[in-house]
């Protein structure tokens, strides 16, 4: 089966989209960026055949359980991604221990060694026993990202297993930030052929012999089929160090206007609101970016912001949102400056405002700088669709809602719950639409 | 490990095969600037007195009939910016007070002045006698000539050059600004140089601009070949240099627009593109108009990320903020105080928007190009006000799209590589997708 995959190198996260050969979308990753972009590339990319993958196991399922009530299949289905993702995050942990071990074998830790390494396996015993209802069906994570779930959940283990004087909670926490940081850029096997086959088993062992084997066939079927990367484009910051010829980066501006065009096709006006810029586009009735503004000299207003805001108040990034929704009035907010949220944040609280009424008009001022950029790139046309990280808040986007209603009147506002994989989706289509053409262009020729 | 070919669009070897033509007016305009700055260090000792005075509007051939040597406030920042040297000057003038929102030529000015006024060749500079204020729409000159007054303690005479705010220069304003030509510039020239005013002396003079005038517009207008000869922007600046500066009515500012004239109609003959500093662009693949002023603290960075893209900007206004000859001025030896006058209210920066909205879409239909660029530098409030409204404006009438873009022109600290490149960038793939799909051609 032949492949098409874009890779959106974000600051904040990568993501990568494999498409087959009609443009349908197989199959999307997405990691946090860290400061190594390569990796961040091979791990979303990895992570995106994953998810091709299970679209092939569905299909595959679908076929052989014809006659099982679709939501069976569809049970099963999300019974094993979950399993498998336990199967990842347990590769994940092995690494980790390996990591933390080697980090006490370090000579600074010499006289203590002994005393501690009982302790840090103690820790691991608890994370792999606290594993698998992180992934049981109603778990709910702040994260998807291996650092941030195995890092919450360290912290509650070493709470647990330290001791004063042979482990010290500080010390078993500075074993995990070293060891974390091997983890994350290290290419671990984390592939769907190397980790289905024990995810299935947990998941079919009381199935019924049919199913059993229909889901095994599945499987295998999926693990073998051979998925051929024909083109591979790349987007974002990171673009410059993928390992791609020129002709095969795009901007991605082109690449944002492309996807949303694709997932909406009757969009003419694009906001995307990134971790460190915000863009407004103008798009054609092909997807063609006819106009685009970005934030100019700095990033104030954009993803990043709310990042520190969630720090600040020792909140998840996706609390912010839903907390901000409770407000009964909205604080006005002038500056958006990243660097001087705290201050903001903090004067605004000694004031007396609640969290909830701040927050309220935090997500109201970065929205105001996005209508700036939206009036200088030509306003917002019907259409409208609002992609990137911040398009997931619900308080930013009831702000945009109610400010757009106030400025251009009313407009169809697009959210895909897809949209951070707009820059990716776009990359994508642009490896197959060159490859269409090129071969357009041979055949013309021959 | 990035895997990114260098950029093809250049030939190297053809700049090295050519190194002897194309240095020739390069290596003549270097030996100008500094032959210039050279006399100025040198104009104490020899007993020269000295002009500040600003490049548009300058009055350089009637500074001449005096045997005065002008000081250009501008050109010493632009330099320095470089030269890598504003930054310090910026920090300087800052530390005196100057607010981060001061426009940073004036601040660069303030710092060199501050730091023993050693000029941006590293040779010092006499501090001026008379303080020339040439020009008036921009606001800023006046509040900087203040600041030098305080700081020098030399007389300042003021032309009072009235905006172009209806579109057009009225018979009342050249008469105004000739008024006081004879009533207030000459005389204070007089009374500094204690020469007397010979207006055949200023016709002779005028003669020889017109003359490097009119090859000027010829290598100006040698961008409308395919592929254009010349830079209009990047390479252009350093075309403006002499005439902009103190070589206009000179006989050595004649040969050198006569040498580079002829140059350039050797690229035209031999289709050759414009010389960048790393080679010639050999594939033309943009063509583009420029509006504002070139960023000058990472100027090569900033060229490249056009040439490394076949980008090559074909009109510019940035070159006519020392006046408009392209669109048919010249000094007038048969009206030597009137066209002088007619110089002061012509040039582009005294120009309204609606003004410089017609000429930028002029521009790009003029010179074939496939769209147009717009630097918005902070510090010059006075140039960049608007300049979203004439984006709009010239993507409507022209049909082609433009790109905006922000930085300054001499603080490093405006200047994000990263996010200029990623906009540019952008721009030029939006404009080859448009071409792909039709939409322009």
């Amino acid at each position: 089966m032949r492949c098409f995959v874009g890779i959106d190198l974000g600051s904040t996260t990568s993501k990568a989209v494999v498409l087959d050969d009609d443009g349908a979308v197989l199959g999307r990753g997405i990691t946090n960026s860290r400061s190594n972009y390569e990796m961040a590339s091979a791990v979303a990319r990895t992570e995106a055949y994953v998810t091709a993958r299970f679209t092939l196991f569905e299909r595959g399922l679908a076929a052989r359980l014809e006659e099982r009530p679709a939501r069976d299949r569809d049970r099963l289905a999300s019974a094993l991604k979950r399993s498998f993702r336990l199967q990842q995050y347990l590769t994940q942990l092995d690494s980790l221990e390996r990591a933390a071990e080697d980090e006490l074998d370090a000579r600074r830790y010499a006289d203590r060694r002994a005393r501690v390494r009982p302790r840090l396996r103690e820790v691991f015993v608890r994370l792999r026993d606290g594993a698998p209802a992180l992934f049981g069906e109603d778990a709910k994570r702040k994260s998807d990202f291996f650092r941030d779930i195995a890092g919450a959940e360290y912290q509650v283990a070493a709470e647990e297993a330290a001791h004063p004087q042979d482990a010290p909670f500080g010390l078993l926490v500075a074993l995990y930030d070293k060891a974390i940081l091997r983890v994350e850029n290290e290419q671990l096997e984390l592939g769907f052929e190397a980790n289905v086959e024990p995810a299935l088993e947990r998941v079919v062992a009381r199935a019924d012999a049919h199913v059993r084997e229909a889901a095994r066939a599945a499987a295998q079927d999926a693990a073998d089929a051979e998925l051929t990367e024909v083109r591979a484009v790349g987007t974002g910051y990171g673009r410059a160090r993928l390992p791609f010829p020129r002709d095969q980066i795009r901007s991605e501006i082109l690449c944002h206007g492309l996807g949303a065009h694709a997932m909406f096709p009757r969009t003419r006006t694009v906001l995307d609101i990134g971790g460190q810029d915000t863009k407004a586009i103008q798009v054609d009735d092909a997807g063609i970016v006819t106009s685009f503004q970005m934030n100019d000299r700095c990033a104030a207003g954009c993803g990043r912001y709310l990042g520190y805001i969630a720090d600040e108040m020792n909140l998840g990034l996706h609390e912010l949102g839903p907390l901000a929704q409770t407000a009964q009035r909205t604080v006005r907010i002038s500056s958006t400056c990243t660097v001087f949220a705290g201050a903001e944040l903090r004067e605004r609280l000694a004031l007396g405002e609640k969290r909830e009424d701040i927050l309220s008009g935090l997500h109201r001022a970065i929205v105001l700088r996005a209508m700036s950029l939206l009036a200088r790139s030509g306003g917002v046309e019907e259409q409208f669709t609002f992609t990137g990280g911040v398009a997931n808040n619900a308080a930013a986007v009831a702000a945009l809602r109610d400010l757009v209603a106030e400025n251009y009147g009313e407009r169809t506002l697009n959210i895909s719950p897809d949209s951070i994989y707009t820059g990716a989706l776009g990359a994508a289509l642009f490896a197959l639409r060159d490859v269409q053409r090129t071969h357009t262009t041979a055949e013309v020729a021959a | 490990m990035s895997t990114i070919p260098p950029p093809t669009r250049l030939n190297p070897a053809a700049q090295q095969r050519d190194d002897a033509e194309k240095d020739r007016s390069m290596v003549r305009q270097k030996e100008l600037i500094a032959a210039y700055y050279e006399r100025l260090a040198q104009a104490p000792e020899r007993g020269e007195k000295t002009v500040a005075t600003f490049v548009p509007g300058n009055l350089a051939e009637l500074i001449q009939c005096f045997d005065l040597v002008p000081i250009l406030p501008e050109i010493n920042a632009l330099q320095s910016g470089m030269r890598k040297r504003s930054g310090g000057f910026i920090t300087e003038a800052e530390r005196l007070g100057h607010s981060e929102d001061v426009c940073t030529y004036v601040k660069c000015d303030i710092g060199m002045l501050h730091g023993g006024n050693i000029g941006p060749t590293g040779a010092p500079l006499p501090t001026p006698d008379l303080l020339l204020l040439s020009y008036t729409g921009c606001f800023t000159f006046m509040k900087w000539f203040e600041l030098l007054r305080e700081e020098c303690d030399r007389p300042s005479v003021m032309l009072q050059v009235p905006y172009q705010a209806r579109g057009e220069i009225t018979p009342e304003m050249k008469a105004y600004v000739v008024r006081q030509l004879e009533s207030e510039v000459i005389p204070a020239l007089e009374k500094l140089s204690g020469v007397r005013f010979d207006i055949d002396r200023l016709r002779e003079k005028l003669e020889l601009s017109r003359r490097a005038e009119d090859d000027l517009v010829a290598v100006l207008e040698s961008a409308k070949n395919r592929p254009s000869p010349i830079d209009a922007y990047f390479g252009g600046v350093y075309y403006i240099g002499p005439i902009f500066t103190a070589f206009r009515g000179t006989e050595e500012g004649c040969e050198y627009y006569r040498l580079l004239r002829d140059e350039v109609a050797q690229r035209v003959n031999a289709m050759r593109g414009p010389t960048t500093p790393e080679g010639e662009v050999t594939d033309e693949r943009f063509r583009l108009v420029v509006e504002g002023p070139p960023n000058w603290t990472d100027f090569r960075e900033f060229w490249k990320m056009f040439y490394d893209e076949g980008a090559v900007v074909v009109a510019s206004t940035y070159t006519k903020v020392g006046g408009l000859y392209d669109r048919g001025f010249r000094h007038d030896p048969a009206d030597p105080l009137g066209s002088l006058a007619e110089y002061c209210l012509g040039c582009y920066t005294n120009l309204s928007l609606p003004k410089r909205v017609e000429l930028i879409s002029d521009y790009v239909r003029e010179y074939g190009a496939d769209g147009f660029l717009i630097n918005s530098v902070k510090s010059c409030a006075s140039f960049s006000a608007g300049q979203l409204l004439i984006l709009r404006e010239v993507e409507k009438r022209t049909g082609r799209a433009g790109a905006f873009i922000e930085s300054d022109l001499v603080d490093p600290r405006y200047f994000s590589a990263a996010n200029i490149k990623n906009r540019i960038e952008s721009y030029l793939q939006m404009v080859e997708q448009k071409r792909a799909s039709g939409v322009t051609s």
